[in-house]
């Protein structure tokens, strides 16, 4: 507490404040995992005895296998076309100083504000039309707009923390643009773009209401799949499969981590370029 | 002719500008094409009737009382939802902005790790925790504070619980940014000046925080204003919000006249206090960093 004119113990309240909203945010992550092992049908809080029996349900489930694939797919497929077009978009935004560009950066970010219900039924409507419904493209497609602007705001905050007059320099010494830009901006501004392209998957790989209307039957998501048989009942394979989900981005927040570290090492606040919420 | 050199070099810069720009072309298409146009083109819908353009569709939705009572559920429950996030996070973030460095980067990431956490694994943490035999109820009937299981889940109180848990993150990340960046040494100024803490914190702390709070908050009620997934299985069916009116108008009864004049009233909505939030704290910054 770097203020003297107040005692821990005149803040007591605070701190126990603090551990009640702690408890709040983490209780729900915290429960899910123990309750997976449990053994029986009912959900027990603790279990009575380790099981791995849910696990087996969900690895041994066709359906949950097949979903699990497709979301995989759609979440590698969304990386891949994301992030070159939204590195491709920081970067010319970033370089150019045309006055168009001014009007393009907000473009790019209205994915994030339109409700994703809206997007979902426009998608619908125009998907319906192109026969794209139920297809691994048209979900690749709707999940990289959503998944662009994180990798545009991302990308972007990498190129301000870097000098372009290196890449100038690279040029002037005789280095094409693209050479310039790929053997001396991008390994520079590399953790950005991994962190984007972990976002990216995130992004796609979480996403329900899109796919809801966008990917049925066989070529269901796994979120998709978990939404609905969350409507019907509380199953405990949910909860195994939630607790593959929570290491799933654990992992991913610790590669963005160690991703922004190696940049700058004494931010450890670069985790919070949001995932929109899922709505 | 001879060109003057530097109106060459001029033209060839505004080349390069351009061809530069077109680089994010792709990016602005594919945004054009799967956003934007079928967005025009639902605003579209909303204003055609069965014989051309007509107001048919907003006029059911101003008439129609069913309509009406969903919009109030979901400004309300937004509403809620804004005013219990801000109270469990305003001292939240206050505390983590006065904790010494290691602990507050701590408690940081007790926000963003569920915030990372998938929407839909937290909805259905809260499920098995607001059940009728779920953790909640057991723990409120050992102690003894209520004889019978509270219905915690399917109703309100549950979609108020799971949302309020998704929306903190977006609370406290703008307002923890907010108050670190008030100098410390102004709190402590007014206090050696004879202030106490709490008129110290009041008149100036607060103020300084008071942009953070207020873009938290439109932050907060815009994405509740859309949400669906959580509202949807927290609710069971019995809480009837915008969202999903728009999904079952468009997918069981294929009415787009309908689930398209929602569709605007809610667009409009949002960008409208969008544009309040924007005035305040630009969004690219919020996502930068907290």
């Amino acid at each position: 507490m770097d203020d003297p004119t107040i005692t821990h113990r005149q803040r007591l309240w605070l701190y126990a404040y603090g551990i009640a909203v702690s408890i709040f945010l983490l209780a729900p992550i915290a429960i899910v995992i123990p309750i997976s092992f449990s053994p029986g049908e009912f959900l027990e809080f603790p279990p009575s005895e380790f099981s791995l029996r849910w696990y087996r349900t969900f690895f041994s489930s066709p359906e949950w296998m097949s979903a699990t694939w497709v979301s995989l797919k759609a979440a590698t497929l969304t990386v891949l076309l994301a992030t070159p077009l939204g590195v491709a978009a920081a970067y010319g935004l970033h370089v150019s100083e045309s006055r168009l560009a001014k009007s393009v950066r907000p473009l790019l970010i209205v994915p994030l504000i339109v409700p994703v219900i809206i997007i979902a039924i426009g998608v619908f409507y125009l998907y319906a039309r192109l026969a794209l419904i139920n297809t691994l493209t048209g979900l690749v497609l709707a999940h990289s707009v959503l998944a662009l602007p994180f990798v545009f705001v991302v990308v972007g905050a990498g190129f301000q923390r870097y000098d372009m007059a290196q890449e100038l320099v690279a040029r002037s010494l005789g280095a094409s643009r693209l050479k310039a830009f790929l053997t001396v901006t991008l390994p520079q501004i590399r953790p950005s773009v991994i962190s984007a392209a972990l976002f990216a998957f995130i992004t796609s790989f979480d996403e329900v209401v899109i796919a809801l209307f966008v990917s049925r039957g066989p070529s269901s998501t796994l979120t998709r799949k978990m939404f609905t048989s969350l409507r019907d009942q509380v199953s405990p394979t949910i909860a195994a499969i939630s607790t593959i989900l929570i290491l799933v981005t654990l992992l991913t927040a610790a590669l963005i981590l160690i991703a922004q570290l190696r940049q700058k090492p004494q931010r450890a606040a670069a985790l919070a370029p949001v995932t929109a919420p899922e709505a | 002719m001879m060109v003057h050199p530097a109106e060459e070099l001029e033209a060839e810069d505004r080349g390069e500008r351009l061809r530069l720009l077109a680089l994010s072309l792709p990016s602005v298409l594919l945004v054009t094409i799967i956003l934007l146009i079928p967005v025009g083109w639902l605003f579209w819908l909303s204003f055609s009737g069965p014989d051309g353009l007509s107001l048919v569709n907003y006029i059911r939705l101003y008439e129609n009382t069913a309509y009406l009572t969903i919009f109030q559920t979901t400004f309300l429950i937004s509403l809620v939802v804004t005013l219990l996030t801000a109270a469990l996070g305003y001292p939240f973030a206050y505390l983590l902005s006065q904790l010494p460095r290691t602990l507050a980067i701590l408690g940081l990431f007790v926000v963003l790790l569920p915030f990372w956490t998938s929407t839909l694994v937290r909805t259905y943490s809260w499920l098995v925790l607001l059940q009728r035999r779920g953790l909640v109820n057991t723990l409120l009937l050992k102690l003894g504070l209520v004889g019978e299981p509270l219905g915690l889940v399917y109703n309100t109180t549950g979609v108020v619980i799971g949302m309020v848990h998704i929306m903190l993150p977006f609370m406290v990340l703008p307002l923890y940014a907010a108050m670190t960046s008030v100098d410390p040494t102004l709190v402590r100024a007014a206090v050696s000046l004879g202030a106490t803490r709490r008129h110290a914190f009041f008149t100036i702390f607060a103020p300084l925080t008071l942009p953070g709070l207020i873009a938290g908050s439109l932050l907060v009620f815009i994405y509740c204003l859309g949400f669906y997934i959580t509202p949807q299985i927290l609710g069971g069916g019995r809480v009837n919000l915008v969202s999903m009116k728009i999904l079952e108008n468009a997918t069981v009864y294929s009415d787009w006249g309908a689930a398209s004049a929602l569709g605007v009233v809610l667009l409009v909505a949002t960008l409208l206090i969008f544009k309040l939030l924007q005035k305040i704290l630009p969004v690219e910054r919020l996502l930068r960093r907290p």
